[in-house]
């Protein structure tokens, strides 16, 4: 069973235990199997999706149609900006520009999610790293590896374009050059 | 610099899977000890400080909602969050208020009820804590995912091994089995720690903290009243605050938190210590143990051990009493608990009764120099606090 699979069941479980009661003793009270103690089950649910502002940063979603992964760069100052903002605190006025990431990184550090966030919970463990691209810019992202034992710190990675599924939607990973 | 100010109640509750509590009863358990302790009424707090992070438990005003159970409505209140160091940001509001001449009698409270929402919810607001549009949304990282980073790194880079991270849990638990407020109670030994199932390689679950129901209360008064209150004190002899960057790709290594020294050097400079050799100068330290790497990191970002060396203080069992400086002796986040908006709190309570010489025997540590440390990590190293209690009124 996957993790969203399970985590699915253990609500499923406590509606259908709710449900009795409700016909039993009136209201949605739930005995902890445990404890023995008595609990309310919450007859309100909350769906949450955010609806986030992307107009100022559209370029970047742009270009990942084109394959590229972009920064900006403060006019001022020339410091690239990674995710990238529109704004320069460091030179307030300035403008910025928008310029390519290298493709070329070393891996820093890394982790594999094994225990995963609910809305996570339908993929397989992932690995998460950092690595520090050829402009001395860090990048986070999915290392796509199948066997994280063979990850080393200094490890050459590409940074890709791919297609994010089951959501069909394009993001960025790093790609280990040999994995 | 203002007036001084010190802690002259303590409360705090039960931590652990609290089901038989609401967030208000869990909250009232440590404002009637806190209260009872110094021995105040209601009608002498001026202003109540609740820290809660909140999201996974149903009341989005949790001050008001603690304060009407409390009887406590009608008073001047807030409530701050600074992810899991809410509860020093808000013991730092409440000393603010008073230093500033603002308010004698402060009631600070930490509380959280995480076991409100199902495990998997309670991992997805964590691991949306950083920065939730370019760290979370893509590449859903979780809390012990951001601290297995900085594991990885520090691994690699030092030869630290995930046996020497479990002897930190091993300690905490060793300690947690002597603090009945303590979430485990039961000691472990390396084996269990190292049979643990990965929650985020290389970090395990014997690895973690728990998540934990529970609350936390101080009383913190003026210099002008604390006379008419106590007789023994606790001053806060200095706050250090800092914070670090949301994104985790833009920190330059994952080696230490850079927060965390920071908001050390800032403090030990307030209270006129000595950075080199702050050991000697010190009780004991409750630090920020969310994971065991972060109690290593905690060593050498507070300057109890050179960079790469904390893993060598584990490995000399240096931190337990009668080592070179005793840490966690509550237990620590780790077996403890980690009440978010509470701990920062409860390592105040901590603190305190170490310093005044109640704690439980086994875990109490020798009090010579009358001054414990108190390391409060938010996020992955987002906000820190490193707060100075002692027995001593500071100087002015």
């Amino acid at each position: 069973m996957s993790q969203r699979e399970q985590a699915d069941a253990f609500i499923k479980q406590m509606e259908e235990f709710s449900e009795t009661m409700k016909r039993s003793v009136g209201v949605p009270a739930i005995i902890d199997p445990r404890s023995g103690i008595t609990m309310w089950y919450d007859q309100r649910e909350l769906k949450l999706r955010y609806i986030l502002s992307v107009e100022r940063i559209k370029k970047f979603f742009e270009a990942l149609s084109e394959g590229k992964v972009l920064a900006t760069r403060c006019k001022a100052t020339g410091t690239i900006l990674f995710p990238p903002q529109v704004d320069c605190p460091e030179a307030p006025g300035s403008e910025v520009e928008w310029v390519e990431m290298p493709v070329e990184g070393e891996l820093l550090t890394w982790t594999v999610i094994n225990i995963k966030p609910y809305s996570f919970s339908h993929y397989d463990d992932y690995i998460v790293g950092i690595a520090r691209m050829a402009n001395g810019v860090n990048v986070l992202a999915w290392v796509r590896c199948r066997d994280p034992s063979k990850l080393k710190p200094g490890m050459k990675v590409k940074l890709v374009v791919v297609k994010r599924e089951p959501e069909g939607y394009l993001t960025y990973e790093l790609e280990p050059v040999e994995c | 610099m203002g007036r001084r100010v010190a802690i002259v109640g303590t409360g705090h509750s039960k931590f652990g899977v609290r089901l038989d509590v609401s967030l208000a009863e869990l909250a009232y358990e440590s404002i009637r000890e806190a209260l009872d302790e110094a021995r105040i009424g209601l009608d002498d707090v001026d202003l109540v400080v609740v820290g809660n992070a909140g999201g996974w438990s149903s009341e989005p005003l949790p001050a008001i909602v603690v304060n009407e159970y409390s009887g406590l409505s009608g008073k001047a209140t807030l409530r701050v969050e600074a992810a899991c160091s809410t509860g020093s940001s808000a013991i730092k509001v409440a000393r603010d208020a008073i230093a500033s001449g603002d308010a004698e009698v402060v009631l600070v409270v930490g509380v959280e009820k995480m076991n409100e929402s199902p495990t998997p919810t309670v991992v997805e607001f964590i691991g949306r804590a950083g920065n939730y549009f370019w760290e979370f949304e893509n590449y859903g990282l979780t809390f012990p995912g951001y601290y297995a980073l900085y594991a990885t790194a520090y691994m690699f880079n030092y030869g630290a091994s995930e046996e020497d991270f479990c002897q930190v849990a091993v300690k905490n638990h060793y300690y947690a089995s002597m603090n009945p407020k303590a979430q485990f109670q039961r000691r472990i030994t390396v084996e269990d720690c190292m049979k643990s199932r990965y929650v985020a390689w290389p970090i395990k679950l014997y690895d973690s903290s728990p998540i934990t129901d529970g609350s936390a209360a101080v009383i913190l008064a003026s210099e002008d009243v604390v006379g008419k209150i106590t007789d023994s004190p606790i001053w806060i002899e200095a706050i250090g605050a800092s914070s670090d960057t949301s994104n985790l790709s833009k920190r330059q290594n994952f080696l230490g938190l850079d927060a965390a020294r920071k908001a050390a050097l800032q403090a030990y400079k307030k209270a006129g210590l000595d950075p080199e050799g702050v050991v000697k100068q010190l009780d004991l330290a409750e630090v920020h143990d969310c994971f065991t790497i972060a109690e290593v990191m905690a060593y050498e970002d507070l300057g109890f051990a050179r960079r790469g060396e904390g893993v060598k203080l584990v490995r000399e069992s240096q931190t337990y009493i009668g080592g070179l400086i005793p840490v966690n002796l509550s237990g620590g986040l780790k077996a403890k608990g980690h009440p978010i908006g509470a701990t920062g709190v409860s390592m105040a309570v901590e603190i305190a009764r170490q310093l005044w010489g109640r704690v439980e025997r086994g875990r109490q540590a020798p009090v010579k120099v009358g001054r414990g440390l108190a390391h409060n990590v938010g996020g992955t190293g987002h906000y820190a606090y490193v707060t100075l209690y002692s027995l001593s009124k500071p100087r002015g």
